[in-house]
Order: C-alpha cells, then sequence, then structure tokens
C-alpha cells in the first residue's frame, strides 16, 4: 500500500517535473533565444575569433538556460550578453597563451599620434572604399574593457544602465570609458599621411 | 554652461542620456561656439560610421540548433532514462528537443477567446524572431505591405509610415494569437524588432493603452475604432509608448 503510495507520488513529481521543463524550454525560448544573435556578436567582437565566438555563445546559453530561475530582470538581452561577457572573460583567463597570438593593444593608442580626426577627415575616410575595413579594425585595436562598451552602446544600442549591468561597473566608469573608447577611435581613424 | 562643461556631457548628451535642464543647456551652447560644435559634429560622424560600416556578426544557423540540443540533453540527465540517455543519437536528441520547444510554443491555443494573455503576445513576438518567419511581405513601403495583407485576410490593418519618428517599417506577415488570424505589422527601433498584432475586435469599447512586462519585453494594448491592438518590443518601455503613441495618431 505504501509503496503504490510512493509509486503514484513518485509519478505524479515526474509528471510535473516534466511540465515544468517544459515550461522552462518556453521561457528559454522566449527570453533568451531571440538574442542569439546579438551573444554571437558580442561574443565575437570579445574574442575577435569566430570559432571562440561560437564556443562563448554556446556556453553562455546553456549557463543562461540553467540559472533561468534566477532571471526576473528587465532584459533578457542585457542580462545574457553579461553571461557571455563572464564566460568570455573564463575563457580568456584560461586561454591566454591561445589568446595572445591576437595581442591587445596595451592602451590602444598609435605611438605619437595623439591628433583625432576632423569631421572633414571622418567624413572622408569613411566614404572611402575601404571604409568597413578600417572601421572594424580600429574597433578590434580598442583594449577590451572600451570595445565592450563601444559594442553595446553602438552596435547592440544599450542603455547605460543596461551597458553598467553588463559590465559590471558603475554608470559613471560607462561614461568614461564610452568617452574614452570613441577618443581612441578618432586617433585610429585619424588620416594617415599616405591617404 | 562652459566648454569644459559642455564636454563633460557631450557624451551622455549624444546617447541621450542627459536630463532635460542640461540638454537644454547644451543646445544652447552649441548654437554659439563653433569649436565645441565641431567637437560634436566628429562625435556624430564617427556615430554614424560605426553603425554604418562596423561589421555585425549573425550566429551561424547551426548554433541555435546545438544549443537547443545541449540543453535539450541536459535536461533529459536529469529527470528521465539517465542510463539510456548516453546511447541516444546525438541527432535524436536535437529533434526531441525541437519538437518539445515548437510544440510548446503552440500550445498557448487552449486559452479563453475572449483574452489574449501577455504571454501570448510575448511568445508570438519571440518565435517570428526566432524561426526566421518574421516576415512574409518585406517592404519598407506601407502601400505594398498594406495591400498585401488586405489581400491575405478579411480585415485591413492601419500601416502608417513611422520612418520620419524612428520607426520604419520592415514588412508584414499573417500570425496567430490564440487561434486568431492577426495581423503582423514590423517595425524596427535602431537594433529593436517590434511586432505590432492588429485584428477586429468588434465587441470591444475603445480601451486606452494598458501596458505589461513580461519575460524582458514589453507590451502594450489597446482597442479602438473596432480593432485590437498589441505592440510587443524588447524596446524600453518608454520608447515602446512613443511608438505605440505614434502608430495611433498616425492611423
Amino acid at each position: 500500500m505504501a509503496r503504490v503510495h510512493v509509486l503514484a507520488t513518485t509519478r505524479k513529481e515526474a509528471r510535473s517535473e516534466v511540465s515544468d521543463e517544459r515550461s522552462r524550454t518556453e521561457r528559454f525560448e522566449r527570453i533568451f533565444v531571440p538574442h542569439l544573435d546579438a551573444a554571437y556578436d558580442f561574443a565575437r567582437w570579445l574574442s575577435r575569433d569566430e570559432r571562440h565566438a561560437e564556443d562563448i555563445c554556446q556556453e553562455a546559453c546553456l549557463r543562461a538556460f540553467k540559472s533561468l530561475d534566477r532571471f526576473e530582470g528587465e532584459s533578457g538581452r542585457a542580462w545574457l550578453l553579461a553571461i557571455v561577457r563572464n564566460t568570455f572573460y573564463t575563457w580568456f583567463a584560461k586561454n591566454k597563451a591561445d589568446a595572445a597570438a591576437v595581442p591587445f593593444d596595451d592602451d590602444g593608442t598609435v605611438a605619437g599620434a595623439e591628433i583625432e580626426a576632423s569631421v572633414e577627415s571622418m567624413e572622408r575616410i569613411l566614404q572611402q572604399r575601404d571604409a568597413r575595413r578600417r572601421v572594424n579594425s580600429a574597433l578590434e585595436q580598442l583594449p577590451p574593457e572600451f570595445r565592450e562598451v563601444i559594442v553595446l552602446r553602438e552596435l547592440e544600442d544599450l542603455s547605460y544602465k543596461e551597458i553598467a549591468e553588463v559590465a559590471s561597473v558603475p554608470i559613471g566608469t560607462v561614461m568614461s570609458r564610452l568617452a574614452r573608447a570613441r577618443k581612441l577611435l578618432l586617433q585610429h581613424l585619424r588620416p594617415t599621411e599616405e591617404s | 554652461m562652459d566648454c569644459t562643461e559642455t564636454r563633460r556631457h557631450l557624451h551622455p548628451y549624444l546617447d541621450q542620456e542627459l536630463d532635460r535642464a542640461n540638454v537644454a543647456a547644451v543646445d544652447e551652447h552649441l548654437a554659439s561656439c563653433e569649436h565645441c560644435k565641431g567637437i560634436f559634429a566628429t562625435q556624430l560622424a564617427l556615430r554614424s560610421g560605426l553603425r554604418r560600416h562596423a561589421s555585425y556578426h549573425r550566429a551561424p544557423r547551426a548554433l541555435a540548433a546545438r544549443i537547443r540540443a545541449r540543453a535539450g540533453g541536459e535536461r533529459k540527465a536529469r529527470w528521465q532514462w539517465p542510463a539510456l540517455g548516453r546511447w541516444l543519437p546525438v541527432g535524436a536528441a536535437a529533434a526531441a528537443a525541437a519538437v518539445i520547444s515548437w510544440t510548446a510554443a503552440l500550445q498557448y491555443a487552449s486559452v479563453p477567446a475572449s483574452q489574449i494573455a501577455t504571454e501570448q503576445v510575448v511568445s508570438a513576438h519571440a518565435r517570428s524572431i526566432v524561426t526566421s518567419q518574421l516576415i512574409q511581405v518585406a517592404s519598407s513601403d506601407q502601400h505594398t505591405v498594406k495591400p498585401w495583407l488586405s489581400s491575405k485576410l478579411d480585415f485591413s490593418p492601419p500601416v502608417p509610415d513611422l520612418s520620419a519618428a524612428g520607426f520604419p517599417l520592415v514588412g508584414g506577415r499573417m500570425d496567430y494569437l490564440n487561434d486568431r488570424v492577426v495581423a503582423a505589422l514590423v517595425y524596427r527601433s535602431r537594433q529593436h524588432i517590434i511586432n505590432l498584432f492588429v485584428c477586429p475586435d468588434r465587441h470591444a469599447k475603445t480601451v486606452a493603452m494598458e501596458s505589461r512586462a513580461k519575460d524582458g519585453y514589453n507590451v502594450l494594448r489597446w482597442t479602438d475604432g473596432g480593432m485590437a491592438f498589441w505592440a510587443v518590443s524588447d524596446v524600453n518601455a518608454a520608447d515602446l509608448k512613443h511608438f505605440a503613441d505614434q502608430y495611433a495618431s498616425a492611423e
């Protein structure tokens, strides 16, 4: 009798777990999967490598799936991007030798070039045929702490508050890093002597 | 406001994160200072250069399937046939996970017809983005989208051009909410997609906009002139309200 009872309870529990798991899958599809492109793009800009970006993005999504019950946030996009960022830095710490193959520019400045592009030269550069290559390379050369805020702001269209959440820094830091990132980009994009 | 202060506020000003009083002060300074105006113009040029030229890398198609398979696999390991799990071919696991998620997404149809829940609206929005079924008629031209929808539906939803307000039209499709056929208009707000669902609702009186949030999305619903409207997106509530106001006043 007791045995039957136990069995019935287990079955009921199993059934409720199934529907629980199903609703978890539904929530995951709703909350995170629509932001997969954003997650991949951010991972790609952080790691600067397609294959690593896929691994980081996949790992981050699985972490998001596991921590689904803790999601109460206002933005699924910001929550997922924060996980991508943490996953990237964990990966980065583990694969320093690997990552060193793509060297980070120490302070992002071009030696001896404190001059920024002017509005005229910016517009000229951006009309040239290699504008895409130049803009991408300027972004890739930024140190990661500046690259992440500018990518989140200009490509992912996050607010200061959301960027602060993703990068886990105060809003004031977001502001000063954005200003610094833009200054560095203008230095990288200034016309070279031969152009 | 002087030059030093203006430059301190320039980035929040550019990013529309500055409070109204300071915006007015920066506006005033920029109108009278050529030097600061030049600095601001350079920042604007940089922004448009980044948005136009920087690569946006979309996730490879296989990635979503792989993530579903892995998430599904972990779920299985936790509650069913733990010993069998490792013998299941990966492909079958992937297929099972996909079937579960899609059938699950379709099961909201059992909710009473009088009430379309916020959750269904959010699910329809998320589904449209995930399944690449977002657009059936792709056009930024309202005069293409409207006739297409009218030819498929027995009603004709308003399709205003809102590009001047920062919400370009991307296209439209037919969709289902709670077993009802609805028109879905797709607008964009920078990187965000806004789905606007419309269907006739003859019994309903005009209802003012009602705001809801669910799972990181905002939903606005209202009825007007015998039509029910739902705007849904992951843009913030204020921007969605701005969109809905623009749409409602342009109808």
